[in-house]
């Protein structure tokens, strides 16, 4: 179960990751964040942006028409 | 810059027009949320993009790349017609139709998000004079320098773009 959710459904690259990392900031180590995002972008961007940030992506889905990552924060 | 173990970007931003405003606040916002330190420099016509109240604009006139979906296909526009009086006001309306219904953020959303994620905002002194702005026209918190200010930095950055 996810800490926190972050609704970035129907926004555009590179708003998903900015709200996420905004997200992050306010979180603490070992919690998980739940990103929800129709950018098909958003998939590899995710996978990069946790490769650089060392932050773990835990799982990631697709439901429906909605891209689901679950992200440990570092 | 400092010597610090995160990454760094640095930028130089040429051009001010409402498409290519996008790229380097795009490209600066993300690398910021990704832990880099960033450096923009705005030079010529990027200075536009520091106004308080932007105004940008686009025209097709000579982008022979330039095509606007359209009832799903794409419609380019003659440069005889770019070149109409009130091309510019159509050509900006539509762009910024487009970006909002798709989900993109603002140029001004963009420099907010910058400014909020400490991005270095550097305006050429020489082209602030060269256009006759004032730093009161511009927004508030960024640095003048020239070209020096910008090697010395371009130097210790591990990537260096120029838009």
């Amino acid at each position: 179960m996810a800490d926190q959710v972050l609704d970035a459904k129907g926004l555009n690259c590179p708003l998903p990751i900015l709200r996420a990392k905004k997200a992050i900031k306010e979180m603490t180590a070992g919690q998980v964040l739940e990103i929800q995002a129709t950018d098909p972008g958003a998939v590899k961007d995710f996978e990069a942006f946790c490769r650089s940030t060392g932050n773990e992506m835990v799982d990631h889905r697709v439901d429906g028409g909605t891209y689901v990552f679950n992200i440990r924060v570092n | 810059m400092t010597d610090t173990e995160a990454k760094s970007m640095s930028i130089i931003v040429t051009k001010g027009t409402l498409d290519w405003g996008y790229p380097p606040f795009i490209l600066a916002t993300t690398a910021a949320a990704m832990g880099l330190e960033v450096t923009m420099f705005f030079t010529f016509y990027g200075l536009t993009l520091l106004k308080k109240k932007p105004d940008l604009k686009i025209n097709p006139l000579g982008n022979a790349a330039m095509e606007m979906p359209m009832g799903g296909r794409h419609m380019a526009m003659p440069n005889i017609v770019a070149a109409m009086p009130g091309a510019t006001a159509l050509t900006t309306a539509m762009m910024k139709d487009m970006l909002k219904k798709k989900g993109v953020a603002s140029i001004e959303e963009l420099r907010e998000m910058a400014v909020e994620a400490d991005v270095k905002i550097i305006a050429c002194q020489m082209t602030m004079d060269l256009f006759e702005y004032k730093t009161s026209d511009m927004i508030d918190g960024l640095e003048l320098g020239g070209a020096a200010t910008w090697v010395d930095a371009a130097t210790r950055c591990d990537i260096n773009l120029y838009i």
